[in-house]
């Protein structure tokens, strides 16, 4: 049995994934017991086979299926020698559309440069949970894909056995081809699938997977499969869905995050160029508060043109009575103030959890304390927010750069009152994602839209201000922390007090809670996490390595001023918190390995040169961080000009157990560090009465090439199961950042963004 | 009425569309070619970059009526007419450059211009001049490679991209 057996889930992943999670893992579980290709919805062998898979009819497969092998809903090949694979997952940028096919094809033994991918359509029975989110693409389909490409390779096998007569054990495969070297046959797959598709499906327990050091195409470097349509323009993404008679349409939203819309100059809007109609669109169920199933939509006015210029225009001449009576009033300045009160008295927050006796070891030890602040920020996918849909009376068809296309199916069913069958979502290319597209609001919105404007084709345009002025923001927070040095040096005690925020008073907003396991809680013996709340009405959800994407800011910044109190040199002190190879929590596979830790860690700081002489005003800093399952180290070289940095490079040793496609986990790492700079540099919404003080741009400084450093990747190939690379590079790049800045310059930054100390880059 | 060139081809766009209408929106809307894409309408993220007679522009900040009878050059039309990609199309395969890949029809677009301009840029040049372009998903360490391949692959042809 995988180690998947004994599922706990990761805290820092949102509820609603921890669920698809629970659920997969009920799959995984149950494949391994039973048949695999009856999880996946196809049920016997032989012709029966094509029944599942693809977009089209029973009826056209079955007309194909003479020359069609659809082995699994992963795997077609047909008898003219072409091969479909088919991606499960949305994709937004995580390159998932090129590394799960890649995993069937290299079980499937065939030649990538001679398959063809496609994304899959959209069928839970078919697919099992489809969702990019939570860098979980690769490690719960690792297995099943594995054996989709194996069982069609094993019929194939069978097939060119049948047809030479000879056992099968003496056929081999390559590239496509079987053989049979001792009467020197062979057959391409495409000349044995019409016999392929006549034998039984094997049970997927009883076929042989290949060994790491047999793969040809696992670990190599493999370009995205889009790439030659994103070079050339062609249509790809979510804002490049057009329809016949499709309408463009904008969305205003009051500034006030949650107002309602009460009344609008419509009749004016309607009669400007290009306008077919405006109305205000009803509030349903809880818009504000993050979940991808979510059926809801927040009032605002629509208006539909005969192009997004039009739309645009017509919405700044918008003017519209607000309802602010349920609206947030929100402020960070007033956020910021009850903080620091609520940070002087932690003897009335709440214990999250506690071990050893912290203070004791407070009075024994040198103590240090310290508070960090984060800003929230929005996700900034660059392609703003939009989605398609065209409601038919009884049905309706969504066009949606969604990392959550299942679950929202679910929401616009409800929403609209339909059966879910009656709902088709196409899965479209995301221009990011970074959890954004995990909430469907957008989605909700045009279905809305559609259906009343009287069932029109139509496409919801937001512009930039209207995706930074709504947003399930990154939360910000506190955190008020505490630890002590005991005489030898060594970490004794840690007490982190987190001030987060809360909606109704009872539980933390979405991705604003902190685990109590959370290291270096799960490994120091005295040990004390607390917990207090600030409401807010401001919407959060999760943003690129929930909570990781400020924990780790915090806690290895601070764990670098503990070891600084002590005199002593980061590494070693981390190396020596880390202490002896273990599971920092026993029975959970997807926890903290310390020995695992420490090798990223020794390795990071080894390609970085740790310790070299630096020139005055040049320092190095690491961090160590563990999300999503995967062991992340970090080392930043930077020189520090009074307030003024450059980053001139920044090292990743990373174990993710073995690596699906090289180039994808090594841009993801790259560009994860150069989106942690550019966070922790620059990037914060601020809210005042319940407004985003930030629209665009330029006031949200995305960096640039001028500032990106080089980054330089390396993996510690593991035989441990696979994990995703789509986050956990993120978080220890902003405290390697600043723990180089503090190297350099002796001065320590505890808030993000550093701009907010007044630091540049 | 309002004459324009793109691509090699002439379009008469009517008098449906008004005149003031940014081209990136003529583009994507009217003439159907969606490779030139919206990020910010404001001219930071440069992700419409198209050229004007060679020149690149942010395709959202100038009006239809200005770019009349200028020839403007999208995505669509860098690659010849057998589809034969150009020596930055290439390398922007070969590096892997994509990553959710939104930003780089206008990455492409400057760095062309880039090429055509400085043939052999330094890594001081290209950050100068890319400045210009955002990617959220923060490809620049690749945009560099790759600007440096195609430069490599131009010398190679023996001529200007």
């Amino acid at each position: 049995m995988s180690s998947n057996e004994n599922f706990t889930p990761n805290e820092y992943v949102p509820e609603y994934l921890q669920n698809l999670e629970r659920e997969r893992h009920a799959a995984a579980v149950s494949l391994s017991r039973r048949n695999f290709i009856k999880i996946t919805g196809l049920a016997g062998g032989g012709l029966v086979l094509a029944m599942s898979l693809g977009t089209a009819s029973k009826k056209a497969l079955a007309q194909t299926a003479a020359n069609t092998f659809n082995a699994n809903p992963y795997v077609q090949i047909k008898t003219d020698g072409s091969i479909v694979l088919f991606a499960k997952n949305p994709e937004v940028g995580q390159g998932v559309k090129t590394s799960l096919p890649m995993i069937v094809c290299e079980e499937l033994d065939a030649d990538w440069s001679k398959v063809t991918v496609e994304q899959s359509i959209i069928d839970q029975a078919l697919y099992g949970a489809q969702v990019a989110g939570g860098s979980t693409s690769t490690p719960t389909n690792w297995d099943l894909l594995r054996k989709a490409g194996a069982t069609a390779r094993a019929m194939l096998v069978s097939a060119a056995a049948k047809t030479w007569s000879v056992p099968e054990a003496e056929v081999t495969t390559a590239a496509g081809i079987a053989y049979h070297r001792a009467s020197n046959r062979q057959a391409s797959y495409g000349a044995l699938a019409a016999t392929a598709a006549t034998l039984p499906v094997p049970d997927a327990n009883s076929v042989t997977l290949k060994k790491r050091s047999d793969y040809k195409l696992l670990g190599t470097r493999v370009t995205g499969v889009d790439n030659p349509k994103i070079v050339t323009g062609q249509p790809l993404f979510g804002i490049d869905q057009k329809l016949p008679g499709m309408f463009y349409a904008s969305y205003t939203k009051a500034p006030a995050i949650g107002a309602r819309a009460v009344s609008a100059n419509l009749d004016e809007i309607k009669k400007m160029p290009g306008v077919k109609d405006a109305f205000i669109v009803g509030h349903q169920g809880d818009p504000i508060a993050f979940g991808p199933n979510a059926a809801a939509t927040l009032s605002g006015v629509a208006i539909l043109a005969n192009s997004t210029w039009s739309a645009f225009q017509a919405k700044k001449k918008l003017e519209v009575k607000w309802d602010e009576s349920q609206a947030s009033s929100d402020s960070w300045t007033a956020n910021v103030a009850d903080a620091k009160k609520l940070a002087q008295n932690p003897a009335g927050a709440q214990q999250l959890g506690a071990g050893g006796d912290v203070e004791a070891a407070f009075k024994d030890g040198k103590t240090v304390e310290a508070m960090y602040t984060y800003h929230y920020v929005s996700h900034a996918d660059l392609e703003p927010q939009n989605c398609t849909a065209w409601f038919k009376g009884d049905s309706i068809e969504i066009w949606a750069p969604t990392q959550t296309p299942q679950a929202a199916v679910d929401a616009v069913a409800k929403l609209l009152g339909l059966p879910k069958e009656k709902v088709t979502l196409h899965q479209l290319r995301g221009g990011g994602g970074f959890g954004r597209r995990l909430a469907n609001d957008s989605v909700c919105e045009v279905a809305a839209v559609s259906k009343q404007a009287g069932g029109v084709p139509v496409k919801v345009q937001w512009m930039r201000e209207d995706d930074m002025h709504f947003d399930y923001y990154r939360p910000g927070g506190f955190h008020s922390m505490k630890a002590a040095v005991d005489k030898s040096g060594k970490l004794s005690a840690f007490q982190d007090h987190f001030i987060t925020f809360t909606r109704d008073g009872k539980a933390t907003a979405a991705s604003a809670n902190l685990a109590p396991t959370e290291f270096p809680a799960s490994v120091v013996p005295n040990n004390r996490m607390l917990q207090s709340m600030i409401t807010s009405q401001i919407p959060t959800g999760p943003w690129r390595a929930p909570g990781s994407n400020t924990i780790a800011f915090a806690i290895q910044s601070f764990l670098a001023e503990c070891a600084a109190a002590a005199g002593r040199d980061y590494r070693d002190f981390l190396l020596e918190v880390m202490g002896e190879p273990r599971m920092a929590i026993a029975n959970n596979p997807r926890s903290l390995n310390t020995g695992r830790a420490a090798d990223v860690i020794k390795l990071v700081t080894e390609k970085a040169g740790w310790g070299k002489p630096m020139e005055k005003g040049r320092g190095l800093g690491l961090a160590f961080h563990f999300s999503h399952a995967g062991h992340f180290a970090e080392v930043a070289d930077v020189s520090v000009q009074g307030k003024k940095i450059k980053v001139h490079k920044i090292w990743v040793a990373a174990d993710i157990g073995p690596v699906v496609n090289m180039s994808g986990a090594e841009n993801q790492c790259q560009g994860s560090v150069v989106d942690g700079l550019s966070t922790a540099m620059g990037l914060k919404v601020t809210f005042e009465k319940g407004r985003a003080e930030q629209s665009n741009f330029d006031k949200y400084p995305l960096i640039r090439i001028d500032k990106a450093p080089e980054v330089e990747v390396h993996f510690l190939q593991s035989d441990n199961p696979p994990t995703g690379c789509g986050e956990p590079a993120f978080p220890p790049a902003a405290p390697a950042i600043a723990n180089a800045i503090f190297a350099a310059s002796g001065q320590r930054i505890r808030t993000l963004p550093f701009s907010a100390e007044g630091y540049t880059i | 009425m309002v004459r324009l060139n793109v691509n090699g081809q002439t379009h008469e766009v009517g008098d449906d569309v008004d005149p003031q209408t940014p081209l990136l929106w003529v583009l994507r809307d009217t003439l159907g070619l969606v490779g030139t894409k919206y990020g910010c309408g404001v001219g930071q993220c440069s992700a419409c970059t198209v050229h004007m007679n060679g020149i690149p522009i942010q395709s959202c900040q100038l009006t239809l009526e200005s770019v009349k009878d200028q020839k403007i050059t999208t995505i669509e039309g860098l690659a010849g007419p057998n589809g034969k990609l150009t020596p930055v199309q290439q390398a922007w395969i070969e590096e892997d450059v994509p990553q959710c890949g939104y930003c780089q029809a206008g990455q492409i677009m400057r760095a062309t211009a880039l090429l055509a301009r400085t043939p052999k840029p330094t890594d001081a040049q290209i950050d100068t001049d890319m400045a210009a372009n955002i990617c959220r998903c923060g490809t620049y360490t690749r945009i560099r490679k790759a600007i440096h391949n195609a430069s490599g692959k131009i010398a190679k042809a023996g001529g200007a991209s």
